[in-house]
């Protein structure tokens, strides 16, 4: 298959190396060129953005364990459709992906299956019971690129200190769920707030996820060690951020489309595409997170993509899973909510959230159109208005809350390595 | 006005004009229950189904009879019996229940928000018999036929709710019928139990029932759980009961006219002395009467919307 590619006529934004201009991009045998090559597929990109390829560090790919909810090939194919070239997987499989032999199954099944890079993720703690280690090193030298126990943030600020001393010996970040869950009991399903108190839900308040912002600022501080802190929802979980990078503590946040697109207002009819972890919060919420990412406190955008089957979902608010499906809708609500609505980026900004940043924390060769870097390449049409409609979903979940939303702004073609992987119909 | 609902969800969603029409179509049929002949051909020929997940007596047997009296049939399930213990989901024995053309469903279910998950999935009518600690509907209608009834009115009544207001779904249903036909509604109890959040209903909370005691004119007790002390929600009932129990002694400092209310089982010696359980001021007994009324007037109401006319 021909992995060269004459992409002609964009407007090319590539953060990394500050390059935002008119132009043409020319990829050679899956790496980028600085001339064309001869029987390159030819791309008219005229009033497209050609960015580097998009980077989601959160992904639940499901596999091993829980193919009814979605695959690795399935889930990839539902990041192409969004215009997302690599994903991190997240280890919280069946069995979870605690040591080498998962790591090395997942990767194996991703290299043959997978339609966009796939990057794994392992395990801080065994089984992520927050106790003993898991294989740490071993899984390093089987590629893992991150550890975490997403879903389960490690609750022993001793355990979690090994950990972060330990990570540091493999250039390791640990990405942290921060949650604490003396604060949320199992039995709270959202927020603790106004709309809990009326529908009679258990809600967990914005302190369980600061209290642990605050702990791993500490915990990065004096270790050294990246710790990034995963889908923040809260107003406090941003001032603490803010203040401790002012510090030049390696602490990054990440931000869910979900969680500045919507608030715990949505959970009145008990809709269970509005579940999720960490929940929806308030307005104000919504207000600090923007402004987070207009100030640089947070720099980096993801999915938490977390299908779901319908027969999962479809039973009563408390018994269902948390989490709803996002490769396919994120772009567009990014694009939507970040660029049009609110206005608190540009568009080179909103590229590096979604490449160079991701990249650089993970310690990937991508999110960049240098020469000789991997030749992933998004095509990003940021005006272009669609109908999210759930049933043309790639992902086997079809848990979104979003269905019927009207975004301005989608990704229209994907390439990996030189190779069109997806592309709109439109 | 007419009355346009198949289901009876929670009272949060209803005008007040609704809960208006309720109460009056229930103080016919009090009257009816009243006669030597109890028994009305209103919904003869349907079937209804009281569907409780969760353990109840009062409850259950207060429609059953109910729909008695309006010459349904009836047929009991409960989870102990039904194939929800075996793992079935909800979704699907309520299926089954409708592929059996029962035309009411009364159900009781701990999780909150389950009746009007059955509500958008069932032609069949859909009667919130409690769901988890969001809405008891009839509880909180009841509530306030028995004020109408006693005082005469609803608007302007000062109504103190005391105790485990944040797990209570009575409390619940009570405020939202309470505030919407104007009454004054006053949450009592340790902030662990009354959060700070109810005051956007349009309530007001205090912590010191001394302090409001002589000037309501309802004070309805709700029942402390022990699983709430384990969880750390008070110390212990001792310390509740001195703090919040109507003892004799509260009791004499109520005005002369002032109704007591609960509802029920109760707790006595700890929300609720016995001595004023059964005192001048207690109305409890008129509820569970007033309750059948109620669900008489809710079964008869939703009982005649045409299923087939579910949007």
């Amino acid at each position: 298959m021909n992995s060269s590619v004459n992409i002609r006529g964009g407007r090319v934004v590539d953060p990394a190396s500050s390059r935002d201009e008119l132009g043409d991009v020319f990829i050679v045998d899956g790496k980028f060129s600085p001339a064309p090559a001869a029987g390159a597929v030819e791309v008219e990109a005229r009033g497209l953005v050609v960015c580097p390829g998009f980077i989601d560090m959160h992904v639940h790919l499901r596999e091993p364990g829980q193919g009814a909810k979605e695959t690795i090939e399935t889930g990839t194919r539902a990041a192409a459709a969004g215009g997302f070239t690599s994903v991190l997987a997240m280890p919280n499989t069946n069995p979870v992906a605690d040591h080498p032999g998962i790591i090395a199954w997942m990767a194996e099944r991703a290299a043959a299956v997978g339609a966009v890079n796939v990057y794994l993720s392992g395990a801080i703690t065994v089984g992520s019971e927050g106790g003993q280690l898991a294989s740490i090193g071993a899984m390093s030298a089987a590629g893992i690129v991150a550890v975490t126990d997403d879903g389960r943030c490690v609750q022993s600020h001793d355990v979690m200190l090994r950990a972060a001393e330990y990570c540091g010996m493999f250039g390791l970040p640990l990405l942290d769920h921060c949650q604490d869950a003396s604060l949320a009991g199992p039995e709270a399903v959202m927020h603790q707030g106004y709309w809990s108190t009326l529908l009679g839900l258990p809600g967990w308040p914005r302190m369980a996820e600061e209290i642990i912002v605050a702990r791993n600022a500490f915990l990065a501080e004096a270790t050294g060690t990246p710790i990034h802190c995963q889908h923040l929802t809260s107003a406090g979980s941003v001032r603490l951020l803010r203040e401790a990078r002012a510090r030049g503590i390696p602490l990054s946040g990440e931000v869910c489309p979900h969680h500045i697109a919507l608030t715990d207002e949505s959970l009145k009819d008990y809709d269970t595409n509005f579940k999720m972890n960490p929940p929806l919060r308030e307005e104000a919420d919504i207000d600090a997170l923007l402004q987070g990412i207009a100030d640089g406190t947070i720099d980096i955008l993801a999915t938490d993509h977390a299908p779901h089957a319908p027969y999962e979902k479809e039973v009563e608010f408390a018994a269902a899973p948390f989490g709803i499906v996002g490769l396919e809708t994120a772009v567009g609500l990014f694009c939507h909510l970040l660029l049009h609505c609110h206005g608190v980026v540009d568009l080179p900004k909103l590229v590096a959230m979604l490449t160079v940043n991701p990249a650089r924390l993970l310690g990937l060769n991508r999110g960049t159109l240098a020469l000789g870097a991997a030749a992933d390449v998004t095509l990003l049409d940021p005006d272009l208005e669609w109908v999210v409609d759930k049933a043309s979903f790639v992902s086997k979940g079809r848990n979104t809350p979003f269905h019927g939303w009207k975004l301005q702004g989608r990704a229209v073609r994907t390439i990996v390595g030189g190779r069109t992987v997806w592309k709109n119909k439109v | 006005m007419n009355w346009t609902r198949k289901d009876l969800l929670a009272l949060g969603d209803l005008t007040a004009d609704e809960i208006t029409l309720i109460l009056d179509t229930a103080a016919g049929f009090k009257v009816v229950g009243q006669r030597r002949l109890k028994k009305v051909p209103s919904l003869r020929g349907k079937t209804l189904v009281n569907l409780f997940v969760e353990a109840s007596t009062r409850t259950r047997t207060s429609f059953e009879l109910a729909a008695v009296r309006l010459s349904a049939d009836v047929v009991n399930i409960t989870a102990s019996s039904s194939s929800l213990a075996k793992g079935e989901s909800l979704k699907d024995t309520a299926k089954n229940l409708e592929a059996l053309a029962a035309d009411l469903i009364v159900l009781r279910h701990s999780a909150a928000g389950a009746a009007q998950f059955l509500a958008e999935r069932l032609r069949a009518g859909v009667i919130n018999a409690g769901d988890g600690s969001h809405e008891h509907p009839t509880q909180g209608l009841l509530d306030v036929f028995t004020i109408r009834e006693r005082l005469g009115r609803v608007a302007g009544v000062k109504v103190g709710i005391v105790g485990d207001i944040r797990f209570s779904r009575v409390a619940r249903s009570n405020i939202q019928a309470l505030t919407k036909l104007g009454a004054e509604v006053t949450l009592i109890g340790p902030p662990t139990l009354v959060p700070r959040e109810f005051e956007r209903t349009g309530v007001r909370i205090t912590h010191r029932l001394d302090d409001v005691l002589g000037e309501l004119d309802v004070i309805n007790l709700l029942r402390i759980q022990h699983e709430r002390q384990k969880a750390g929600y008070f110390p212990g009932t001792g310390e509740y009961a001195t703090l919040f129990g109507l003892n004799a002694a509260r009791a004499e400092r109520l005005k002369p006219e002032a109704l007591v209310m609960h509802p029920g089982p109760i707790h006595r010696g700890v929300e609720l002395d016995g001595s004023v359980a059964d005192g001048p001021h207690s109305v409890i007994l008129d509820q569970v009467t007033n309750g059948l009324a109620v669900r008489m007037a809710v079964l008869y109401l939703c009982g005649a919307v045409p299923t087939e006319a579910k949007g």
